[in-house]
């Protein structure tokens, strides 16, 4: 007992459970296997997806995309956000028109960016990139915004030159809160790349669901979603290691 | 260095509850303006500690805060070495009254931001160090201001405030918020810090003992709006206490009556 920690051990418990019920559901539902497969049909159609290649290379397309669509989001959304929080009239002029977009699914740019952007990696990304951006320029702005006055006064004080500004206070200031925002937007990220797969492209994990419902394969759409939720925990974890760097220790332990 | 001049000093600001938005000025808020003081005529001499003493809400901080350039003055000027301030300037250096340190540089990368401009590696290194001696913070260069106590956070600021060599330095309230013993310590070490640098020093408090012990001059601010009630150099020999000079005691009482309180309850 004592070789596994405790904090692994309560997860253990819970996925065992899970397990446990999701076979008697299973075997007890009146339910065709076909209709609802139970874990050991799926724990097989795992092995042959991953024995196969298939598997591996729908993950891959998606978590590319994901990357590719993220990144462009932290290109364009900081840089925007931070402007926002230090320019007023800047904030005044853009701001409806970005609480305007905001709220629109991007799920319902699907048809606009398939006549844009045609078949593909790119309508997909874009998607992303759409999905992960609002949300990050609203928090980039917010966290500048929640900055301590005081530290602008010092950089003043101290003649501080404009890009010093920048890199000495707004950069590091943020940091803590911008962490949390890119934690919670990679999550929404995962969560659409799926979608846009379902509609303009033949790989990604999104893409293996829509292709096993055709086929009639429950047991791999139900794989497909295993290995969705297994990277998005994956994707958390990481997003939660990079809270733990030391420049932004100070946010958590009573500074401001 | 550090010779400070103000003339007819005013602050005002408009309330904003009671501003009156008619149709002769639907965009500019007008409306009873608040004068917070007005006629405030002070000069402070080179390398002196001034104190400026008055009760919380008075406009102090406000004052202070127009003399180093944060905030724009209503009417009047602040001439610091024959120079009109129009903003913050790393010769006079502001030190505020809640920890002003980055939180995210370290001790040694704060008090480093004064010296940021030097080329010389080595005697950038030295210069730090040197500071950070000065008030007794070897073997914390390496530590972030969340992990010192509250007396050392302020000794480190106060470090990087003399690091930028200003020939100014202005205390918000240094010492609000330490506790008894750390507040008598902090006394004496800026006290000690000005003899050793004799740069220009000045003070806003309410505490009527810091005032006395450690001014060259005091300052006494009352009334809305504020007035200078009383502005007096203080010659007393240092150290300085109540028990051997007996004209400070009853300054001291004269002071508590000026200020509306009584001592003795």
């Amino acid at each position: 007992m004592k070789a596994i920690q405790q904090p692994l051990l309560f997860p253990l418990i819970t996925f065992s459970a899970t397990l446990l019920l999701w076979e008697l559901l299973a075997l007890h539902s009146g339910w065709s296997e076909q209709v609802f497969p139970g874990p050991v049909k799926v724990f097989v159609g795992m092995c042959e997806l991953i024995c196969n290649g298939a598997m591996l290379r729908h993950a891959v397309a998606s978590l590319f995309r994901v990357t590719a669509g993220f990144y462009l989001a932290i290109l364009f959304g900081i840089p925007l956000g931070i402007l926002l929080g230090r320019w007023r009239t800047a904030q005044q002029f853009l701001n409806p028109l970005i609480q305007f977009l905001r709220p629109i699914s991007p799920l319902a740019w699907i048809p606009l960016s398939m006549l844009w952007f045609g078949i593909g990696d790119k309508p997909a990304v874009f998607l992303i990139f759409l999905a992960s951006f609002f949300p990050l320029v609203v928090s980039t702005t917010a966290a500048v915004q929640s900055i301590n006055p005081v530290y602008f006064h010092v950089a003043a004080n101290f003649n501080f030159s404009r890009y010093e500004v920048v890199t000495k206070i707004i950069i590091p200031g943020m940091l803590p809160s911008v962490l949390t925002a890119l934690r919670i937007t990679v999550t929404i990220a995962w969560l659409v790349v799926v979608a846009a797969e379902m509609i303009a492209v033949k790989s990604g994990l999104g893409y293996l669901i829509l292709d096993s419902r055709n086929a009639l394969r429950m047991d791999y759409v139900m794989d497909g979603m295993i290995v969705i939720g297994a990277i998005g925990l994956l994707l958390d974890y990481v997003m939660t290691r990079l809270n733990r760097i030391d420049s932004i220790a100070w946010a958590s332990v009573g500074g401001r | 260095m550090g010779h400070i001049i103000i003339k007819n000093l005013q602050k005002e600001y408009i309330e904003r509850r009671k501003v009156n938005r008619s149709l002769e000025c639907p965009y500019v808020a007008c409306g009873e303006a608040n004068v917070v003081f007005e006629n405030i005529n002070l000069d402070f001499e080179e390398g002196e500690m001034v104190c400026i003493l008055g009760p919380s809400g008075c406009g102090k901080t406000t004052m202070l805060r127009i003399i180093a350039g944060f905030e724009k003055a209503s009417a009047g000027n602040v001439i610091i070495n024959e120079k009109t301030v129009t903003g913050p300037s790393s010769d006079h250096i502001f030190v505020f009254q809640h920890n002003a340190l980055l939180p995210w540089l370290t001790v040694w990368e704060n008090v480093e931001l004064g010296l940021r401009h030097l080329k010389d590696e080595t005697k950038k290194k030295g210069g730090i160090q040197e500071y950070i001696s000065m008030v007794e913070l070897d073997g914390f260069e390496d530590n972030y201001p969340y992990q010192l106590s509250g007396g050392m956070q302020r000794r480190a600021e106060l470090a990087r405030a003399l690091a930028a060599e200003p020939d100014t330095l202005f205390m918000d309230e240094p010492f609000s918020g330490l506790d008894f013993l750390t507040h008598m310590k902090m006394r004496e070490e800026v006290v000690n810090m000005h003899q050793y640098i004799g740069k220009t020093v000045v003070i806003v408090t309410h505490d009527i003992d810091d005032a006395l012990i450690m001014g060259d001059r005091i300052v006494v601010m009352n009334g809305r709006p504020a007035y200078i009630k009383l502005t007096r150099k203080l010659d007393y020999p240092r150290p300085r206490n109540y028990e051997n000079m007996p004209e400070l005691s009853e300054l001291r009482n004269d002071l508590f009556f000026m200020l509306g309180v009584n001592y003795a309850v």
